[in-house]
């Protein structure tokens, strides 16, 4: 399948996902075991994320400038910046890592 | 206008306004990654849930294939089931209404909706938060697309480190206690080891099911990593701050 293909695949999924929450009965709620799971799954999920955007490139794992931009935005959040600001400071301290001759 | 009146309504269009620029983002990251403007459009109308959108395009960026970017977005996507649970027992919509109130059950028109107490502004916020981020996301990432087209290389921008960046910003509001810092670390080791070990993309779905293995065994506290990214209500008690 091509990438128009999985697009819309995630995007049905998407839509799926969200209706189906409001066709199953209130009951579902009650269970901490399953809302532990979707709360974990997500901070994971963000996390391996964060990881792979900040150090892999293609298999191999580097260490160039998106880690003086990962610890930016991190100095940043600590701030209490806007999201938007975080990541504005991240490509400014990646831009910036490169200018000074960073990978 | 009375409908300005209503603290919810208020609430909720400084959280679309504050939501809808970081669609800027998104659509420069999405172009960058190698989607075009249709396809970054397709994801922020149809998709539209930005923390999934950022998933897809983290994993399609990295090299990942479309199966892995579409498994991540889904598997990020699960928390709006659950907020689908809450919004349908909160206001009970009618029927016809279930469908786009489903397309609109998102971090912040959820956040905006349980944060008020009269049953009234729940809607209310609910409604505005959800049309308010919805039409400011999509405007934006329409803005952000044609601006990274024009920008050419993400490299010398400075926009891989701006995904960085992202999801770190994603992440961090749901990380404010220790359990829920330990399971991200975790996830965040075994993603970089198996980096050299399996395709680009896959690594994110190890992460995924030991973060599910680790909710189920019962780490962290019920509802832990399910608040949503934003925090419409900064001065209230429920949250402390970091």
């Amino acid at each position: 399948m091509n990438l128009w293909g999985w697009i819309l695949l995630a995007c049905a999924v998407s839509v799926a996902t969200k209706f189906a929450g409001y066709l199953v009965p209130a009951k579902l709620l009650d269970n901490p075991r399953m809302l532990r799971v979707a709360g974990s799954l997500t901070i994971g999920l963000l996390a391996a994320l964060t990881a792979v955007n900040a150090f892999a490139s293609g298999q191999q794992l580097v260490v160039d400038a998106r880690v003086v931009a990962l610890l930016a935005a991190a100095v940043a959040l600590r701030l209490r910046a806007p999201f938007l600001a975080v990541v504005a400071v991240g490509a400014l301290a990646a831009g910036v890592a490169r200018l000074l001759g960073a990978a | 206008m009375v409908i300005l009146q209503s603290p919810a309504v208020r609430i909720a269009l400084s959280v679309a306004i504050a939501t809808g620029l970081y669609g800027l983002s998104f659509g420069a990251l999405s172009v960058a990654a190698g989607l075009d403007l249709l396809q970054t459009m397709a994801l922020s109308l149809l998709l539209f849930s930005g923390g999934s959108q950022f998933a897809f395009i983290g994993v399609i960026a990295g090299g990942g294939s479309g199966l892995s970017a579409m498994s991540a977005a889904a598997l990020l996507g699960i928390r709006n089931g659950v907020y689908g649970m809450q919004i349908n027992v909160l206001l009970r919509p009618a029927r016809w209404r279930k469908l786009p109130a489903a397309h609109l059950t998102i971090d912040e028109s959820v956040a905006t909706a349980t944060g008020q107490t009269d049953p009234d502004e729940q809607r209310r916020g609910f409604w505005a938060a959800g049309i308010g981020v919805f039409v400011l996301w999509n405007l934006f990432t329409l803005v952000g697309a044609l601006a990274g087209n024009a920008m050419g290389d993400p490299a010398r921008w400075g926009l891989d480190g701006a995904a960085v960046a992202a999801f770190l910003g994603l992440l961090w509001p749901r990380i404010r206690t220790r359990e829920p810092a330990a399971i991200a670390v975790v996830c965040a080791v075994v993603t970089l080891i198996a980096v050299p070990l399996v395709p680009a993309g896959v690594p994110i779905l190890i992460a995924a099911v030991v973060a599910a293995a680790l909710g189920l065994a019962g780490l962290g506290p019920a509802t832990e990593g399910l608040e949503p990214d934003v925090e419409p209500y900064p001065s209230g008690p429920a949250r402390g701050g970091a």
